[in-house]
C-alpha cells in the first residue's frame, strides 16, 4: 500500500488497533485480487470496494447504504448476490475519501450482528447489464391477485386446530405446517386417495378467489383439492414436480402473509428464481408444471430486487447476476395450493417426468449404507464414512479442534514425568503437547491430520487403530479420544480396545472417550445439545471439543439438507447387529435416535456469524423434512447439472473475505460422493461456492456399554468410568502380572 | 521422525514375528536443535531398546561414539546424555522409508511422517 494513502487513512499515531485495521485491509485487497480479480487502486478515487459489506455476509442494502450515505452523495451501490463485498461509487472523490477514513475498520451493525468493514479504492466498478431471464414456459405470476382484506379473510379461514390432516403428513412433515382440504395428499406415496374425500371441502372463503381464477382463465375447471402450507422463516420445501397422475395440468398457488423466492429448475440445468410477493397468484401450467421442479430453499433471508419490480411480464430479474439486490427477511408465509384431482392417467408431453407414462421415480440419491454384517463390509463402511471423510475435512476439522478437553488433560498431567504416551487416533495432535514431560507419539488414520501434527512439531505417524505399529508393552499410557465410536461392529470396537491394551506396559493406563447415546445425563444436557440454540456450527462433537470452543461464534450453513432417507429411524435396541436397516442420518445437535448413525459435517471454514437471529431449530426441522421428501418424491433434485451433485451449497455460508480461500479450495474427493449430500440453493453457476456435507459413521455408546466392552478384554481392569459432556469415558489399567 | 519414535515403531505385517527394529533407508535427514533436558533423556533411556537406537543412529551416520552397551550410571554422565539427546531428539528422518527386517515390506517416510498403513492382505 502506498505510504501516503496510509497516512490519509490514519494520519495520527498508529495504535495497535490501527495497525490491525491496515493489516486486515491489506489482506482483504489481496484476497480480492487473488480470488475475484478485483485490483484496488493505490490513490483515492470515487469508488471503493467495501470488503465484508456484501449480501453474502448478511449485510442488507439498506444497512450499508445508510452508513455510506453519511459520508456523502452515493452515486451507485452495487451489491452482487452471494458476494461478501460491495462497491460504492460516490459523486465526489472527497466523499469517497471521507468514507475511507471514517468507515475503514468500523463495525456495521446488521440486525443482531456486526461486520467489520474494510474499504479500498478501486479504479472502476464493473456494472453488468441488468439481466433478466425468461420465466419457465407456462408459468404466470399475477401480483396483487387478492387484496389485503381478502388475504386476512383467507388466513383466518384456515383452521389449524382441527387435525384432519392424515397421519402420513404429520409423520412426514413434523415441522412445516400442512393442511389438506377436499382430498388428502399422502406424503408416503406422493399421491391422493381419490376414493376417500376428506370431510372438509375447500373452505367457502376461497370460492370468490377461485371463481375469479376461472373467470380470468387461469384455470378451466374449479379445483377440488387445497393444500395449505405454512412456512416459518427458515423453512422451505425441496424441489419437486407435483405428481402427474394425481393432479390435472394447472396448479395455482396463492402466497399470503409474506413473500418468498421460489426456484424453478429445468432438467437441463436452467435455474430461475422467482420472487413470489405476498398476495400474488402463481399459475403453473404445461412445461412449468410437468417438467420443471419447484422448491423453496430453507433460509431466513432472500435476495430480492432492491425495488420491487411492478410487473415482470414473462421475465424475471436474474437474481443470480443482478447487482441491484437487497436482503429480505422472510416472514411467515402461508401458501394455498389449489389443484384438480386427475381421474385418468396423465398424457402430458413430458414422459420423462411422468409417472403415468412409466417414468421412474426421481433419481434417488445414493442410499445410505447398512450396518455391516461382516468384517469386509465394516472396513468398507469405515473407509468411506470415516477415513475419507476425515481426510477431506482435515483442515476444517482441525480448525475447530484446538482446545484440549479438560478431563483428558487431567489424565495426561497425572502421568509421571518421562512416561511414554501413545495417542491412538490423535487427530490434529491437540493432546500431544499437553504435558511436555511425557514422550508422546500420536497416530491417526488420516494422513491429512497427521500432517497437521507434524507441522506442529509433534511426533506422529499414519496407522490404523486396529493395527498400531508400536512395540507391545512399550507405553506407560494410551489415550483413545473419540475414536472407537467410529468402528462399525462390536468385534472391531473390541479389537481397538485390545490393541490399546497390547501397547500398554503392565500397570499402564488407557483413557478411552466415546460419544454417548445419552446426551442428557443426570438431568444435565450436554454441550452438544445445549448449543443447539446458539449460533454455532453443527460439526462439534462433545468428545472433540472444549467448552471454550463451543462458545466461539462460527459460520454455519443456512441450508442443511441431506439426501439420505431418514424414514428408517429405528428404535434403540440392545442388539449389536441390526443388519438390514439403513443407517439413519443424525440431525445435528439433537438427541440421538439410534445407536448407529451418520453424522453430517458441514465443510467450511467457519469464522463469521451468518444469520442474526437464527436458532437452529427451524433449519434442522427443515433438513429433516427435506430429506424425507427428497428421498421419496419425484423431485428432480439431481437433474440440475449446474450444481454439482453431492454438494450442499448455501448462500450465506463462508462469505467473509477471510474465508474465501478456504472454500474455494474445498473439493470433494473422488469416489466419495455417497458420503456427501445433495441440495440446492439460489445460485449461479459461476458463483457457487460448494460447501459439501460429509457424513461420518458413528456408533454411539449407551450407558454401561463401554465398560462391558472393556470387561471382555482379559488382563485389564476398569479403574474408573464417567460421563463427560455427552461422552462415556473409562480409564483402564493393565494388570501387573500379565 | 525422530529416533525416539523409531525406537517404538515395529513392523506389524501379518505373519511377521521379528519385525523389530525397522531398518531406516533415509534420503533426507535433518538435525534440529532441541533444548537439552538431561532429566528427560535419563528418564527415556530405560524405556528404549538401546541396541536399536545405536543401530539406527549408525544407519544415519549419527552414531558418534555411542557404545553398543549402555554405560552404567549414565544419569550422571552429561556428555553421554548429550549424545543420546542428539540421536534421540535432534536427528530427524525427513524422507526415506522404513523396512521390515523380516518381510522386506517398506513403509514410506514423507515430510517426516512414516506411513505405516497396511494393505488389506497384510492385516
Amino acid at each position: 500500500m502506498d505510504a501516503t494513502v496510509e497516512n490519509n487513512v490514519k494520519p495520527v499515531r498508529r495504535s495497535k488497533e490501527d495497525k490491525k485495521v491496515i493489516r486486515k485491509q491489506l489482506k482483504a485487497s489481496h484476497t480480492l485480487l487473488k480470488h475475484e480479480g478485483i485490483s484496488t487502486a493505490p490513490q483515492p478515487t470515487k469508488s471503493l470496494v467495501v470488503a465484508n459489506g456484501g449480501l453474502g455476509n448478511g449485510v442488507s442494502r439498506e444497512e450499508l447504504s445508510a452508513a455510506l450515505k453519511q459520508m456523502g452523495d452515493v452515486d451507485k451501490l452495487i451489491m452482487h448476490p452471494n458476494k461478501p463485498y460491495a462497491f460504492v461509487t460516490y459523486r465526489s472523490e472527497e466523499s469517497a475519501r471521507k468514507a475511507h477514513i471514517n468507515l475503514n475498520g468500523e463495525k456495521l451493525q446488521c440486525g443482531e450482528n456486526s461486520v467489520t468493514l474494510y474499504l479500498s479504492y478501486v479504479d472502476s466498478v464493473t456494472c453488468e447489464e441488468e439481466a433478466s431471464v425468461p420465466l419457465p414456459e407456462g408459468l404466470v405470476l399475477v401480483e396483487d391477485f387478492v387484496c389485503s382484506e381478502e388475504e386476512a379473510l383467507l388466513l383466518a379461514a384456515i383452521d389449524w386446530s382441527s387435525t384432519n390432516t392424515g397421519v402420513t403428513a404429520q409423520k412426514a412433515l413434523k415441522h412445516r405446517r400442512v393442511k389438506h382440504y377436499g382430498f388428502e395428499f399422502r406424503y408416503d406415496n406422493n399421491n391422493v386417495d381419490k376414493d376417500k374425500p376428506l370431510p372438509a371441502g375447500i373452505p367457502q372463503e376461497c370460492l370468490p378467489v377461485l371463481e375469479r381464477c376461472v373467470k380470468n382463465q387461469h384455470i378451466d375447471i374449479m379445483p377440488d383439492q387445497l393444500t395449505v402450507n405454512q412456512y416459518e422463516s427458515g423453512q422451505g420445501i425441496p424441489p419437486h414436480v407435483d405428481t402427474h397422475s394425481a393432479f390435472e395440468d394447472t396448479i395455482m398457488s396463492l402466497s399470503l402473509g409474506a413473500k418468498t423466492v421460489m426456484e424453478f429448475r429445468h432438467p437441463d440445468g436452467r435455474l430461475v428464481a422467482v420472487v413470489l410477493p405476498e398476495r400474488s397468484l402463481l399459475v403453473m401450467k404445461g412445461e412449468s408444471r410437468f417438467l420443471w421442479t419447484h422448491g423453496i430453499t430453507p433460509r431466513k433471508f432472500d435476495m430480492v430486487p432492491a425495488c420491487d419490480p411492478q410487473s415482470f411480464g414473462d421475465t424475471t430479474p436474474d437474481l443470480r447476476t443482478s447487482s441491484n439486490l437487497t436482503l429480505s427477511k422472510r416472514g411467515t408465509r402461508t401458501s394455498l395450493t389449489f389443484r384438480k384431482i386427475r381421474n385418468e392417467p396423465c398424457r402430458c408431453a413430458f414422459p420423462s417426468a411422468c409417472d403415468s407414462q412409466g417414468a421412474p421415480p426421481a433419481p434417488s440419491p445414493p442410499p445410505p449404507p447398512s450396518l455391516p454384517c461382516c468384517h469386509a463390509d465394516a472396513a468398507l463402511l469405515e473407509e468411506q464414512y470415516v477415513h475419507r471423510v476425515y481426510d477431506a475435512i482435515a483442515s476444517h476439522f482441525s480448525s475447530t479442534r484446538h482446545s484440549p478437553w479438560p478431563r483428558v488433560c487431567h489424565f495426561l498431567c497425572s502421568l509421571p514425568p518421562g512416561s511414554v504416551l501413545a495417542d491412538v487416533g490423535c487427530g490434529n495432535g491437540k493432546y500431544l503437547g499437553v504435558n511436555l514431560e511425557l514422550s508422546a507419539v500420536g497416530c491417526d488414520r488420516s494422513s491429512a491430520l497427521v500432517q497437521i501434527c507434524a507441522e506442529r512439531g509433534f511426533q506422529a505417524f499414519v496407522s490404523d487403530a486396529l493395527s498400531v505399529p508400536l512395540r507391545a508393552a512399550s507405553c506407560d499410557a494410551c489415550i483413545s479420544i473419540a475414536v472407537i465410536h467410529h468402528f462399525s461392529t462390536q468385534e472391531r470396537r473390541l479389537a481397538a480396545v485390545q490393541e490399546l491394551v497390547r501397547l500398554l506396559k503392565p500397570g499402564g493406563r488407557a483413557l478411552i472417550y466415546v460419544w454417548a447415546f445419552e446426551q442428557e445425563y443426570n438431568k444435565q444436557r450436554s454441550k452438544y445439545l445445549k448449543d443447539h440454540n446458539k449460533e454455532l456450527p453443527e460439526n462439534h462433537n462433545p468428545a472433540e471439543n472444549s467448552p471454550e470452543e463451543s462458545q466461539e461464534p462460527q459460520g454455519k450453513s443456512s441450508v442443511h439438507s441431506s439426501s439420505h432417507s431418514e424414514d428408517n429411524y429405528r428404535t434403540v435396541d440392545n442388539n449389536q447387529h441390526v443388519t438390514d436397516d439403513k443407517l439413519s442420518v443424525h440431525t445435528n445437535r439433537t438427541a440421538f435416535e439410534t445407536k448407529d448413525l451418520l453424522v453430517p459435517w458441514h465443510l467450511k471454514d467457519g469464522k463469521k456469524r451468518v444469520e442474526g437471529d437464527s436458532g437452529e431449530g427451524g433449519k434442522k426441522d427443515q433438513q429433516k423434512e427435506k430429506s424425507k421428501k427428497t428421498s421419496r418424491s419425484k423431485a428432480a433434485l439431481d437433474c440440475n447439472p449446474a450444481t454439482s451433485p453431492g454438494f450442499d451449497s448455501n448462500i450465506f455460508s463462508d462469505s467473509s473475505l477471510d474465508t474465501i480461500a478456504a472454500t474455494h479450495s474445498s473439493k470433494p474427493i473422488p469416489g466419495c460422493d455417497t458420503s456427501q449430500t445433495c441440495s440446492s440453493a439460489l445460485k449461479s453457476e459461476s458463483e457457487i461456492i460448494p460447501a459439501p456435507v460429509f457424513h461420518r459413521y458413528y456408533h454411539v455408546f449407551q450407558q454401561g456399554e463401554l465398560e462391558q466392552l472393556c470387561a471382555q478384554q482379559a488382563g485389564v481392569t476398569v479403574q474408573s468410568s464417567y460421563h463427560d459432556q455427552g461422552n462415556w469415558c473409562v480409564i483402564l489399567e493393565k494388570a501387573l502380572n500379565r | 521422525m525422530k529416533l525416539l519414535t523409531h525406537n517404538m515403531l515395529t513392523s506389524h505385517v501379518k505373519g511377521v514375528t521379528k519385525g523389530y527394529p525397522l531398518l531406516i533407508k533415509a534420503t533426507e535427514v535433518k538435525v534440529n536443535e532441541v533444548d537439552f533436558n538431561p532429566q528427560f533423556v535419563s528418564r527415556m533411556i530405560p524405556k528404549l531398546e538401546w541396541s536399536a537406537l545405536v543401530q539406527a543412529a549408525d544407519e544415519l551416520g549419527h552414531r558418534q561414539d555411542l557404545p553398543v552397551e549402555l554405560v552404567p550410571e549414565y544419569e550422571k554422565n552429561e556428555e553421554f546424555l548429550k549424545k543420546v539427546h542428539r540421536v534421540l531428539l535432534e536427528v530427524e528422518v525427513i524422507e526415506g522409508c522404513l523396512r521390515c527386517p523380516e518381510s522386506g515390506r517398506e513403509f514410506p517416510i514423507s515430510r517426516g511422517i512414516p506411513n505405516m498403513l497396511l494393505n488389506d492382505d497384510e492385516v
